[in-house]
Formats: structure tokens, C-alpha cells, sequence
């Protein structure tokens, strides 16, 4: 290994604070993959898998991609829930892996919100 | 209790055990590593240790040639710190941590139960060469007082009716 | 770079002794074949941090990006965290800390008392970063405070810095570390030395070892800034021998920082050298005492001796050094970085900056904690400490450990800081707190800090050696019943003597918590001497133990937990004690789940 420079210290700090985004707490976007018994046996996990790459592969350091339980909608599974910073959180229902691919690029990069699988915007009340 | 804390102090015999010269030659390696500074005694003498087990007259005196530093000083070293022994070690050296956290919470106890029950007390070895007790001060472990260590195992949050089952599980 | 696979989710688990020794490294391997089995190995990482703080309630998991806290986490819970929290999202409540005062669980750490109120200076990378990358420990500014030094700074504006930071000794005396640094560069001999003290000796300490497990690169920085500041270009750290994981995570971020070129030659190239040691100690409480340390080092008996000269001035082989604690060097890199005002505007007037404290002995959350200076005791002990177990009383806080002193119940609104820690005849020491119920007997308990400086007394000079022997002795006649009008008198001058003629700093205090003791439990020696009782049923010699009929439900249990067959007992009868064959072993007590043995 080469010794390092300042320079190279300021990159070593960059890249690893991608690699440690997920414990920083601050993040643009949030990803829930609904991943009940229901979610899974309808091919949640291969959406999570796609979601997974994609992140990977393009570096991208302020989305965190989460997962939580059934969502009660258990007919219109696969779900996720995508979040951005400062907008309701929008349901995406029904999905395969192009079409969260397509959630990915347009609402996840872009901001916009992909009405054609969309269910709702905003989350459902919660009693307590 | 006086008689106790009497014991408590531990007591210095120097070893008669014989080393044989072919065992001895297994120090020559810490020699050429460390000879050249006083500075590396400590260290030194804590490989020998982990080699025989404790650091008899004969390694000390193989040391103090093999590393050109006074046979007093090196006796001086070893008898100072508490790391050290002279005495031949059971195979099990029990570790109890007397410090204030543990002391709290009935690590006098603990040593109790020992003492009556192996028969040993600090610094002691029992005949059958299982156990060897010693007091240490603080094992920094505080979170699970009463602490002792055995061995590499560290037991935590020992009840002290229950010391000598944890015991059994070391013959 | 872009290759390397994006973790969803991040288990942080913490590996330090405290928690390892509850079976962490178990635990790890639980989890990591659970993930395996569901193939999650690629997506959620596992990462073994250093010490947490919060070692009673280890094993400990945090889980990111959510923040979930799990406690008590045992091998047989990992199919559980996996299958419920892992791949569906669900915490998992059974695992979750519950705060003793309210009875709840609280999921989120940032919520739990015990770390809501810390602040964290020393240990801000706790838990956060992998204790064994140095990658990680950039990413949290790491290096950056000595690239800053070596770039923009010299040396005489480093201490400027720092004297303005107004950081003092964490190690127990609270010298201010930046005249320690002007002083030792103003001597103009070398090769000059800047030693790390890692030789957490008083027991009930452990912040030393928390820091050299769990982030060990802030103490390398710390000590390279020190080397510019005074002008070494070597370094040791003194470890003490019981901690070896602690020596074993120091030589592989010495070997990654020697690698990285952060230590060796022409660093950052600026022409700096700067190269660290590791020197472990073998077992000695004294070679604390910095010029007994530094013996040590040389391979030779640790033995105080006579200052002056200073070490500043003749220390290490006789060349000029500069010895600082673990925890002062750790709070460089943020001084450094955020500037010498802004350390300063935290704390009290005399006392800048935050300081570890070690909450052990009769407590809740017993643990490492990191308050501002000048936090109040109350704070420490109920808020972040959760409180006295099983509902006994606060009596008493062993503060500093055999050098330090008490801080009886009525006096916990005293604020922390080196000042108002000597006004009440304590003093911070290295911040060990040991809390006592109303369980501890104060005479007992300044008999054991004296039998530990007994001890541990190098012998080198008479006070210490023969005063504190003849303070025991008489200690040990007041627990047995030997006690006479006029010994509490006796200990007092005899311990004014030790503290005022003997040499080093540890024979100057070690009759401190017999003092301490006598000050505020007063009483307590009088009930001992006059009646031969000991109020807090401690001393064998001066108790009876019976059975209070009122209180016992005839179980039986101390009948069965008798070692010494004193106990008769029935079923349906209530137990009683054969005084002749009873050995005051206390086992019963402990046993009794009633409390009905006195």
C-alpha cells in the first residue's frame, strides 16, 4: 500500500462514508420493500434484490432501502413504499422488476411519481 | 479473618524444579529476538513465561546471560510485577477479580467459597495441580461483577452459592 | 469501488471484553449462519464495533439505518432477529431495553436514557465505526486533526490551541495539558518521547480500555499531535497486561497507520517523523505514577521517584517526555478540528470539555458514560444511571478509586468537575464511580481500598509502606471487634501523615478514603468501635444472623444454600439459624429471595 496523501485521506473519507451511509441516519430517499410472508411468496425479495444492485452499482450514497412487515394488502403484493425528503411518502402496488426499475429512474432519481402503479400518497393514520 | 487476609499475602518460594537443558534451548530464540536493551526484559520474560508456564531460577539465569543484564535485576523485575511467577502453575489459573465492583457485589465471597472448597488460596496450587487462585485487581470487566477468569474463559455475573459449579466444569 | 455490494442493513454488534465475555463472538456466529441459511449475507453486513459503554446489558446488537437496540441478545434469538426484524421488518419486542423506572421498552437507542443524556467527545465514534478499520476512522474525520496540524499549523500555535481548549490531564490530576506540552518543548535535548498511560489501574476504571479497544486510531492521532507539539518523534503506550484485546487492536491500527504512512517517516510530506511503541506493563498498579511508568518502560522495577526533575525535563531514559492519559489523547482530534473555544464553551469554569465515567457497584445501567463537566451525581447515578437495584438506598459514591473518595446520599447535587470533586475530599481520579447501597459497610470498604495501596505500595518509602500496614491493622481491629476510643483519631493523623510526607502522587492519596470515610460515616466506625455492631450487617465478627419469622415463606432455600449445614428448616416451618455451626458466609442472605434473614 502507497503512502497517503491529504488528498487521499479526503477520498478515503468519501468512499467510506458511503459504505457507512446506512448508519448516518440522514438520508434524500427511503425505500420500503414490504416484506411480509405475503410480500415474499410474491417476489418481494427479488425487488429488494434489484433494488440492492442498482444502489450498488451506481454508488449512491443517501438512499436508504428498508424493508418492514405486511402492509394488510396482501392481494396487491409486491409492495414498496418510496419516500423522498420533505414529500408524502407514495404506495407503489403490484410490482415486477420492471416495473420497480421504472419507479427507480423516474420517482426515486427524478422526483416524479410514477401514477401509473401508484395506489395512494400519503400513509394511513395511525390510531395511537 | 485475619488469618485470611494473613494468606492473602502471597507467599514467594522459589522453584527447586529442574529444567532439562534441552528445554532450556527453546529460550534461545527470545534471547536473539530481545537481547541487545533492557528495554525488552518485560517483554521477554513474558514469552518465557508462556513457554514454561512460570519462570524458574535456571530461565532467569539463561535469560540474564543470553541478554547481558544482572541476574539481581531480572529477579527484581519478576518479583515486582504481579504478572510474574516463580512457582509452577496448575492447569487451571483461576483469575478473581477483587476490585471495587466485584468486591461490591460478593466477589469476598466468591473466594471464600474457593478457599474451602478447592482448598487453595491466593497465590496457592492445589495438590492435584488443577486449580491455581490468584486475586487480580480489576479485570476492567466491571459491567459483570462479580467477574473471574479462568483460563482464557471469562465467567460474569457469578452467583456466589454457584462458584463451584462453575468450577466443576474445569477438571 | 462500484462493485462492491450495497448493504441494505448494518448490525452493529459490539466486541468489547465486557460484551465478549457475555458471549458476543457467539452470537456473531449465530447470526452470521442465520443469514447464510436465508442468503441475506450479501445484503445486511455485520460489523463488530468496539465497547458501547453499555456492558451490563450486553450482549448488545444495534441495527441501522432503523436504529433498533437490542440487549441481552444470546445465540438462540439470532433465527428470531433474522426471520422477524432482517427479512420482514418487524422489531422484535422481547429484545428490546426496557428503562427500569417506567417499565417500558424503548426501541430506538437514542431514546434510552443512558445514552440520550451522554455527550460524546472522547467516544464519538462508539459503536459507529468497525474498531479494526482505519478506512472507517477516516470517514469520521480521522487523520484530519494532524493533517490540519502538520499543514497549517505549527507546533507553538498546536499548543496555543490547545491551552485555549483549556483540556486538562484526564488521568487524575487535571494538569493542564498544554502547559505540560510548552514546558516539555521548551527543553532543547533529544530525542524527546511522548508516552500514552494506558495503564488503567484503579479498579472500577475501564473508560482506558473502552477507548483503546473501540477506536484506538484517536489515541495514535492524539499522540502524533503531541509528538509535532513538543517535538518527538517517538511514542509509547504503556497497556497494562490484562488487557490484552486491548494490545491486540493497538498493534493492528499501528501496523494499518504505518501502512497508510500516518505514522513513520515525512508524514503528509511535511518532514514530520513519528513512529509508536507498544510497551506492555506486567501487572503493577503503581507504575501508573508517571516516572514509575517510565521505569517500567526501561525494562526496570516501576518505582516512583523523587520529582523534581520533572519529567518534562528528564523523563524516558533522561530525555524530555510528555505523559498523557488515553482519554486526553483522545479528545485531541476534536479539539484540533472544532477549535480550542469551542471545547472550551463546554463544562464549568475550571473544568472544560466532557469526561468518561465508569458507573459500576449498585447500579442499573451499569456501564460507560460521557456527560458534559460539571453534570451533577444525582444526574449520573438516576437519570443516566437508572437507580439503585431492587430498590435499596443510595449511600454512597466511590469517586477516583483508592485515591479518591466518598459522596454520601444527601450530597448527590454536587456538580462534577476537578474543583468541587476536592472540595468534598474526593477527587476525579481516573472517573471510576462506584455506587454503593445501603448493603456496603463504609468501614469495610475503606479497609479494602486500604488493603489494595497496602498492596500495591512499591515500598520505596516509609510512610506509604509501614503508615498504611499499621491503618489496616487498626481497620482490621475496628471489623472484628477490637475497636477502642481514640483509633478514629489515630487513623486520621496517622492518614494526614501518609498524605502529607510520602513521595508519589499514589502514596499522597492513598489514605484518602479511609479520611473520606470517617468524614461523612462517622457514625458508622463509632457503631463499630462503641456498640461492636456493624449497621450495614457486613463485618462477620459483629453480626448475628437470624430468621425474622415475619418475613420467611418457609421455601426452604437457604436450608438447601447452606454450605455449612447451620441452617434448620422444615417444610412448613419457618427457618432458624445454628449460631454455633453458622460461618456468616452470607450465602443465605444472597439466597433469600424474601429478604428474611438478617
Amino acid at each position: 500500500m502507497p503512502k497517503i496523501s491529504i488528498e487521499d485521506l479526503r477520498k478515503i473519507k468519501e468512499q467510506q462514508l458511503n459504505k457507512m451511509s446506512v448508519r448516518a441516519g440522514h438520508h434524500r430517499a427511503k425505500i420500503t420493500v414490504h416484506m411480509g410472508t405475503c410480500g415474499i411468496a410474491a417476489g418481494a425479495r427479488e425487488i429488494m434484490t434489484l433494488f440492492r444492485d442498482i444502489i450498488g452499482e451506481k454508488d449512491i450514497a443517501d438512499i436508504i432501502l428498508t424493508n418492514s412487515g405486511c402492509a394488510g394488502l396482501c392481494a396487491k403484493e409486491p409492495m414498496i413504499t418510496v419516500e423522498l425528503e420533505g414529500s408524502a411518502p407514495v404506495k407503489y402496488v403490484l410490482l415486477d422488476k420492471t416495473k420497480a426499475k421504472r419507479i427507480f429512474d423516474e420517482h426515486v432519481m427524478e422526483g416524479k411519481v410514477v401514477e401509473d402503479y401508484a395506489l395512494a400518497i400519503g400513509s394511513e393514520t395511525m390510531a395511537t | 479473618m485475619q488469618e485470611r487476609d494473613a494468606l492473602l499475602k502471597k507467599k514467594v518460594v522459589p522453584s527447586v524444579e529442574v529444567i532439562p537443558p534441552e528445554r532450556l534451548k527453546l529460550l534461545d530464540e527470545i534471547i536473539d529476538k530481545y537481547a541487545g536493551s533492557t528495554q525488552n526484559l518485560i517483554p521477554a520474560l513474558k514469552e518465557a513465561q508462556e513457554l514454561f508456564g512460570y519462570l524458574p531460577m535456571e530461565v532467569q539465569r539463561k535469560l540474564s546471560i543470553g541478554m547481558n543484564i544482572p541476574a539481581p535485576h531480572i529477579y527484581g523485575v519478576v518479583t515486582f510485577y504481579s504478572f510474574f511467577t516463580i512457582t509452577p502453575r496448575g492447569r487451571h489459573t483461576i483469575r478473581l477479580c477483587l476490585g471495587t465492583a466485584c468486591y461490591v457485589k460478593g466477589s469476598k465471597e466468591i473466594l471464600e467459597n474457593i478457599i474451602k472448597d478447592v482448598g487453595i488460596n491466593v497465590g496457592e496450587t492445589s495438590e492435584d495441580g488443577r486449580f491455581t487462585l490468584e486475586a487480580v485487581r480489576c479485570l476492567g470487566a466491571c459491567g459483570l461483577a462479580p467477574v473471574m477468569m479462568i483460563g482464557e474463559d471469562t465467567h460474569g455475573n457469578i452467583h456466589p452459592p454457584k462458584t463451584i459449579s462453575i468450577l466443576d466444569g474445569y477438571q | 469501488m462500484c462493485a462492491s455490494p450495497f448493504y441494505r442493513m448494518q448490525l452493529m454488534m459490539c466486541a468489547g471484553t465486557g460484551c465478549i465475555a457475555s458471549g458476543s463472538l457467539d452470537v456473531r456466529d449465530a447470526l452470521e449462519r442465520e443469514l447464510q441459511k436465508r442468503n441475506l449475507q450479501d445484503e445486511v453486513q455485520i460489523i463488530m464495533t468496539g465497547c458501547n459503554g453499555f456492558c451490563a446489558m450486553g450482549p448488545l446488537v444495534v441495527v441501522y439505518p432503523d436504529g433498533i437496540f437490542y440487549n441481552q441478545v444470546k445465540p438462540e434469538h439470532a433465527p428470531l432477529i433474522v426471520e422477524e426484524h432482517v427479512l420482514k421488518g418487524r422489531v422484535v419486542q422481547d429484545l428490546l431495553f426496557k428503562e427500569e423506572a417506567t417499565k417500558t421498552r424503548v426501541p430506538l437507542m437514542k431514546d434510552i436514557g443512558f445514552f440520550g443524556l451522554q455527550r460524546l467527545i472522547v467516544l464519538r465514534n462508539r459503536g459507529l465505526i468497525d474498531a479494526e478499520s482505519i478506512d472507517e476512522y477516516i470517514a469520521r474525520d480521522g487523520y484530519a486533526a494532524l493533517a490540519k496540524c502538520l499543514q497549517e499549523m505549527t507546533p507553538e500555535q498546536v499548543i496555543e490551541e490547545v491551552k485555549k481548549a483549556g483540556l486538562r490531564g484526564r488521568g487524575g490530576g487535571g494538569f493542564p495539558t498544554g502547559l505540560k506540552w510548552e514546558e516539555c518543548r521548551r527543553y532543547d535535548s533529544f530525542p524527546k518521547f511522548t508516552i500514552c498511560n494506558g495503564d488503567e489501574g484503579d479498579p472500577g476504571a475501564f473508560m482506558d480500555r473502552s477507548v483503546m479497544e473501540g477506536d484506538p486510531h484517536s489515541v495514535l492521532e492524539g499522540m502524533a499531535i503531541s509528538g509535532y507539539a513538543i517535538g518527538a518523534n517517538q511514542g509509547y503506550i504503556y497497556v497494562r497486561a490484562e488487557y490484552p484485546l486491548a494490545i491486540q487492536r493497538l498493534e493492528k491500527a499501528i501496523h494499518d497507520a504505518r501502512e497508510y504512512g500516518v505514522l513513520g517517516k515525512n508524514i503528509f510530506n511535511s518532514g514530520f517523523d513519528f513512529d509508536i511503541g507498544i510497551a506492555p506493563g506486567a501487572g503493577a498498579f503503581v507504575c501508573g505514577e508517571s516516572t514509575a511508568l517510565m521505569y517500567s518502560i526501561e525494562g526496570k522495577r516501576g518505582m516512583p521517584r523523587i520529582k523534581p526533575p520533572r519529567s518534562a525535563e528528564a523523563g524516558l531514559w533522561n530525555q524530555p517526555t510528555n505523559l498523557n492519559n488515553v482519554e486526553t489523547f483522545a479528545n485531541l482530534n476534536p479539539i484540533i478540528l472544532n477549535g480550542g473555544d469551542w471545547f472550551a464553551s463546554i463544562g464549568t469554569e475550571g473544568s472544560k470539555g466532557t469526561k468518561v465515567f465508569a458507573l459500576t457497584g449498585a447500579i442499573n445501567n451499569v456501564g460507560l458514560v460521557e456527560v458534559p463537566m460539571g453534570t451533577s451525581l444525582k444526574t449520573l447515578i438516576f437519570d443516566i444511571g437508572g437507580g439503585i437495584p431492587k430498590k435499596r438506598k443510595f449511600k454512597a459514591a466511590q469517586i477516583g478509586g483508592p485515591s479518591g473518595g466518598c459522596i454520601p446520599n444527601g450530597m448527590e447535587d454536587v456538580e462534577i468537575d476537578y474543583e468541587s470533586l476536592q472540595g468534598v475530599g474526593a477527587m476525579m481520579g481516573s472517573g471510576g464511580v462506584v455506587v454503593m447501597d445501603d448493603m456496603t459497610c463504609m468501614v469495610d470498604t475503606a479497609k479494602f481500598f486500604t488493603n489494595f495501596s497496602v498492596d500495591e505500595s512499591c515500598g520505596k518509602c516509609t510512610p506509604c509502606r509501614e503508615g498504611l500496614k499499621a491503618m489496616y491493622d487498626k481497620l482490621t481491629d475496628i471489623c472484628e471487634g477490637r475497636g477502642q476510643e481514640g483509633d478514629v483519631e489515630f487513623l486520621i493523623e496517622l492518614g494526614n501523615h501518609v498524605n502529607n510526607t510520602s513521595h508519589c502522587g499514589l502514596g499522597k492519596s492513598a489514605a484518602n478514603p479511609v479520611l473520606s470515610t470517617i468524614r461523612y460515616f462517622r457514625d458508622e466506625y463509632d457503631a463499630h468501635i462503641r456498640d461492636k455492631h456493624c449497621p450495614a450487617l457486613v463485618c462477620p465478627e459483629l453480626i448475628d444472623f437470624e430468621v425474622m419469622a415475619d418475613k420467611c415463606k418457609m421455601c426452604g432455600a437457604c436450608f438447601k444454600a447452606c454450605p455449612s449445614n447451620a441452617i434448620v428448616w422444615e417444610k412448613k416451618k419457618v427457618a432458624w439459624i445454628d449460631r454455633e455451626k453458622c460461618t456468616k458466609c452470607r450465602t443465605c442472605i444472597q439466597t433469600c429471595k424474601f429478604g428474611a434473614i438478617r
